[in-house]
């Protein structure tokens, strides 16, 4: 069996990539992992719906970490999907045999070690197998605080699961690693990509001017009757769900891009990053304000004050945009 | 966040677990958390799973009265919508509804009972009747 270390992560794909890399011989933290590949977004896209309800994310979608760092980092991964659930577990048992770790896409739904209140049908889950022992698979899932094991049969159900995102067994691993990267190039390149994303994005609903659009979405839920009631309550409490739920690293993903820029100011020794950091860290808090208000409200603990909560998500935009206007002078 | 703000609240959804933030230590550095919970995420949480069980207390009753069958308790329990079932199963929505029947679903093929067993994840002999308690 591999000598892998276990490494818990906020969030499941940066986790895995960071895991994988500093396994292979290449140390990288998760917020690094996560700001290379430049991950970080803001999307509430009215036409994808999750059970009734608009998809809104705070970063980049699925594989978007993995590729990203390929192109920052000069890793390469290789990429494995099997139409036949069975071969799909056979390639796996050779790869662990061959005493490899590798890195599989699942269904947070089927794995039985999750908490029932985390299990929804999520296909884009990512975790780590580093071995296997009789029926049990040795699993490394980045958001749990100690290494888990998976029967041989759920492991199977969570890699084939169908539905949107469907992994199709998805396995990867680094074919070929680099021995060490130029920061000080791919820094600033992974920075400049992420600054275009939230604040030059074509669409209105991406970015920073999508933050503002969501609040002006709920005053409009609010004037409307017909939603008031059920409608507006369940999407305050969906909208929370996306930014804290498993592996956001609370605050939709921005303490994990602060923690990038920090360390990243002292890998570049500079000043200008560090600020920016802290403005970003500023833009989280803010970001856990609004969940805390929009919860409760949802809840019914506060009156519903849809003026208040578009007058937060305005202030997280603001802090936002302070922050990404700081990042772009200072390269 | 700084480190000592990072909420620990203990959340049934956890099951006991912990995750991992990222907050600030007193120089201002980014370090790793351990939360027990958060009461806001609990709140959201509890709001969707409340909503799961609602559904899933409603069909049971529904399969009891005789208005649905008990394939659709079992696919709310497994927390699923039809469109989902469908792409999992490989049944055409229509054809899924049609099977909530309770005057058709009795006359199911074990062929057609095992693409429903195998992506729900139950045995075919306990999707043929509904569980005696939801």
């Amino acid at each position: 069996m591999s000598n892998f270390i276990h490494q818990q992560s906020a969030h499941c794909e940066s986790g895995v990539m960071s895991s994988l890399l500093t396994h292979h011989g290449l140390p990288m933290s998760e917020p690094m992992a996560f700001g290379l590949s430049a991950a970080l977004s803001f999307a509430l896209i009215p036409f994808v719906k999750l059970s009734g309800l608009p998809l809104i994310a705070y970063r980049m979608p699925p594989r978007a970490i993995v590729k990203g760092l390929q192109k920052s980092t000069g890793v390469t991964m290789q990429f494995q999907t099997f139409r036949d659930a069975s071969r799909g577990m056979e390639a796996l048992d050779v790869m662990l045999d061959q005493g490899r770790v590798v890195g599989l896409q699942t269904s947070v739904f089927w794995l039985p070690y999750f908490p029932e209140g985390m299990r929804f049908h999520f296909n884009a889950h990512n975790l780590i197998v580093y071995g296997r022992e009789g029926d049990d698979y040795l699993i490394s899932d980045p958001v749990f605080e100690t290494p888990m094991r998976c029967d041989r049969a759920s492991l199977m159900k969570a890699r084939f699961a169908k539905g949107a995102l469907a992994a199709k067994g998805l396995m990867y691993f680094p074919e070929k690693i680099p021995s060490d990267i130029d920061y000080a190039k791919q820094i600033p390149l992974a920075i400049r990509r992420n600054i275009k994303i939230m604040t030059k994005a074509p669409l209105p609903f991406i970015g920073i001017r999508g933050i503002r659009r969501m609040g002006q979405q709920l005053l409009k839920l609010e004037r409307d009757v017909s939603q008031r009631e059920h409608y507006l309550p369940l999407y305050l409490g969906h909208i929370v769900r996306m930014q804290e739920e498993i592996g956001t690293g609370g605050a939709g993903f921005r303490f994990i891009y602060a923690a990038f820029l920090r360390e990243s100011s002292k890998l570049l020794d500079s000043a200008p990053l560090k600020e920016a950091a802290t403005a970003m860290t500023e833009a989280g808090d803010h970001w856990r304000l609004f969940a805390l208000r929009a919860s409760k409200m949802c809840k019914g603990r506060e009156k519903m004050d849809t003026a208040l909560l578009n007058e937060i998500l305005n202030g997280c935009a603001d802090r936002e945009a302070l922050a990404w206007k700081m990042l772009t002078t200072s390269l | 966040m700084e480190r000592d703000s990072v909420p620990q609240d203990n959340s049934h959804t956890y099951g006991g677990h912990r995750k991992l933030l990222y907050a600030t230590d007193e120089r201002g550095e980014y370090v790793g958390v351990a939360s027990s919970g958060w009461e806001a995420e609990t709140i959201a949480t509890d709001s969707a799973l409340n909503l799961l069980q609602q559904q899933q207390a409603e069909t049971w009753q529904r399969a009891q009265r005789g208005e649905t069958s008990a394939l659709e308790y079992y696919m709310v329990y497994r927390r699923m919508d039809v469109a989902l079932l469908s792409q999992t199963s490989g049944i055409f929505q229509w054809r899924i509804r049609r099977h909530f029947k309770p005057e058709i679903y009795p006359g199911l093929s074990n062929k057609l009972l095992a693409r429903y067993s195998e992506a729900l994840g139950i045995e075919i002999t306990t999707l043929k009747t509904l569980i005696e308690n939801p």
